[in-house]
């Protein structure tokens, strides 16, 4: 935002001035239209039934009640099971956690491979691994439940780990293949007189010279892979599910009056992790896609 | 401290052939500068020798040992690059001292190693510092106490010089020197900077194409280029070529306008011979006689020590002259110059090989 206003030419007379704030009153309107969701899901999530009923969409709560989140935490149904969210939120943390992890490792190991270590074809296997990141994700839904299935991983969250390590692979290679090859091969070479081997210098000299790109590597893939739905409701059974199929079910099986209260908080549970990671990181992340270059 | 010879090595990147077979012995402990323009193969040989480059024919032999299948850490080599390519995220100590860990040196020797590269290179204070925190010239002297920690058979340089400005080159080129006199290790460096080569170099192999257009050392080099290619590469300003023929008689060569130069020794078996001539600039004298042509100045370049006259031959060829001091002519002016005696360089008119003098 700074860089923005300052980037602009000073205003000079009313004309520009007026211009100005005509742009700035654009830009809060588009914010409002963006931030609006937010605020309806989080003051509905800490309303009373009562309250819902009576109010309006839009007013804000008038006693801040934690009901709801708790009800969504702990006892909502899901389906016939009435444990809450927290099962499958702990679902969710069990295969994101290792599947960004792998995932990332192995983009930071492709991507140094087909930069530094160039063997013939190296283009056209990156070329392939480039088309992976434009297939729907949908095109893998029938071979990868016949791969599962022969691999005994069908239901599991192991198994959803490997359709979300195999899927993200193409970004992650992406990501890192295109920040390594800013990083200069003599240093590589360098490395290598020095006496390092392939995985020495991926160790020592590659892996800390990625903090950046890691961390956009690691906010993509812990954003894709938390938010996946299709996947997970593919692949997933029962009691495996990831908590945004838990959150479909929740939402969808409620019967008798709606618990808008408890379905905004059950969606807030859901959607928390993104954000969280997003502004522990943001600012990496930024960053991260603006910089590549290590300079000497 | 080794030999590093190199026999017949040759590398073909497909049926392109980038280095077409070159020839040397460096002894131990000399400094040998190739040299030669952007493309011509000097660097790829230095990558070879590295071990960074695969040899596609040839051996190149370091210390008595082939090292061709070798892999580079196994060569006992220490390479400078241009761009120092040094570790980033890495102190100055740890930089230097990494090659050192990975073989497993024990701690204590690292660290005398280090401390004694740094106290060479004037960098003791810098240790605990990043790469980034350093300025153009002291990271070249971390890069070169990185290879000078490891005690390497030979020094591997590629134009380790040319990040730097002109005038802290010309001050690490003095450096260079100075810790190669100190050191006495067997050198091999990597410029197209004729000044570089000649002030470094022991012997210089000039290379243009992929193969040897000379190995001599630097005032062989100059006195008695052996081609016309190294005559226009090395001197500066270069050196005059012009078209002539050696006379019916062979004593001497018959210059374009007609002037008649005297040759160091008669050739009667080239009578009649179309030649190239070359001759430098500060060869050539304001004088009168047969071996004269006249010229029209062009051009008067004062650069304080000397002067360049750009000056035009009847027929229309351009003739550069070097004069001591400052300038005695101005633009405009009619000169008569002739080369000093004995200061002729003959020339084949087809292939631009030196005549046997």
């Amino acid at each position: 935002m700074s860089s923005l206003t300052s980037a602009l030419p000073p205003a000079e007379g009313m004309g520009p001035r007026v211009a100005r704030w005509g742009l700035y009153l654009i830009l809060l309107l588009f914010a409002a239209y963006y931030l609006l969701p937010l605020v309806v899901m989080l003051s509905t999530s800490f309303k009373s039934l009562d309250e819902i009923r009576t109010g309006s969409l839009l007013s804000l709560p008038r006693d801040i009640s934690t009901d709801a989140w708790i009800y969504a935490w702990t006892r909502a149904c899901i389906g016939a099971d009435c444990r809450g969210m927290a099962p499958y939120f702990m679902n969710s943390l069990v295969i994101v956690i290792p599947a960004v992890i792998i995932s990332t490792l192995f983009g930071a190991l492709n991507g140094y491979a087909l930069t530094k270590w160039r063997f013939r074809g190296a283009n056209v296997v990156f070329a392939m691994i480039l088309f992976g990141s434009f297939l729907p994700s949908q095109v893998m839904l029938l071979p990868m439940a016949q791969t599962l299935g022969f691999l005994g991983l069908a239901g599991s969250a192991g198994g959803l780990i490997l359709v979300h390590v195999v899927y993200g692979l193409a970004f992650t290679t992406l990501f890192f293949r295109n920040y390594y090859v800013s990083i200069p091969d003599d240093l590589v070479k360098a490395a290598t007189i020095d006496g390092a081997g392939f995985f020495q210098i991926f160790t020592k000299i590659m892996v800390p010279l990625s903090l950046p790109i890691m961390v956009v590597t690691i906010i993509w893939q812990f954003t894709q892979i938390w938010n996946d739905f299709l996947f997970g409701a593919s692949f997933a059974a029962g009691g495996a599910q990831p908590v945004t199929v838990a959150l479909n079910n929740l939402v969808n099986t409620t019967t008798g009056v709606k618990q808008y209260n408890v379905d905004m908080a059950a969606a807030m549970i859901a959607g928390l992790p993104t954000l969280v990671v997003y502004a522990l990181a943001g600012k990496y992340f930024i960053r991260g896609l603006t910089a590549g270059s290590v300079k000497g | 401290m080794a030999t590093v010879e190199i026999k017949n090595v040759r590398k073909s990147y497909g049926p392109v052939e980038a280095i077409k077979g070159i020839d040397i012995a460096v002894q131990d402990g000399e400094f040998l500068v190739l040299l030669g323009p952007s493309g011509c193969g000097k660097s790829t040989l230095l990558r070879m020798v590295a071990g960074l480059e695969s040899i596609t024919g040839g051996q190149v032999v370091i210390g008595g040992r082939v090292v061709n299948d070798l892999d580079p850490k196994d060569r006992d080599i220490a390479m400078v690059f241009q761009n120092y390519a040094l570790y980033p995220h890495m102190s100055v100590f740890d930089n230097m001292a990494y090659g050192l860990k990975i073989r497993g040196v024990p701690k204590p020797e690292i660290e005398t190693r280090v401390a004694k590269a740094a106290e060479i290179l004037e960098l003791g204070r810098f240790l605990t510092r990043r790469p980034s925190q350093l300025s153009g010239g002291q990271r070249q002297r971390v890069a070169m106490g990185r290879a000078i920690v490891r005690e390497p058979a030979a020094f591997l340089f590629d134009e380790p010089l040319s990040n730097l400005d002109a005038k802290l080159r010309t001050q690490m080129r003095i450096e260079i020197k100075r810790l190669q006199d100190r050191l006495g290790i067997t050198s091999l460096y990597v410029t197209h900077d004729q000044v570089e080569a000649m002030t470094l170099a022991d012997r210089i192999l000039v290379m243009n194409h992929g193969v040897a257009e000379q190995i001599g050392t630097p005032l062989e080099v100059y006195q008695r280029p052996a081609s016309l290619f190294v005559a226009g590469f090395i001197g500066s300003p270069p050196m005059n070529v012009l078209d002539g023929v050696i006379d019916a008689s062979g004593q001497g060569v018959v210059m374009p306008g007609g002037a008649l130069l005297p040759l160091p020794r008669p050739r009667p078996d080239d009578a009649n011979r179309p030649v190239k001539l070359g001759i430098r600039p500060e060869h050539l004298t304001i004088s009168d006689g047969l071996a004269a042509s006249p010229i029209l100045v062009e051009l008067v370049e004062a650069l304080g020590a000397d002067t360049v006259v750009y000056g035009r031959l009847p027929d229309g060829e351009s003739l550069l002259i070097r004069m001591a001091g400052l300038p005695s002519c101005t633009e405009g002016d009619q000169l008569s110059v002739a080369p000093q005696p004995g200061a002729l360089h003959l020339f084949d008119a087809a292939h631009g090989r030196r005549l046997a003098d």
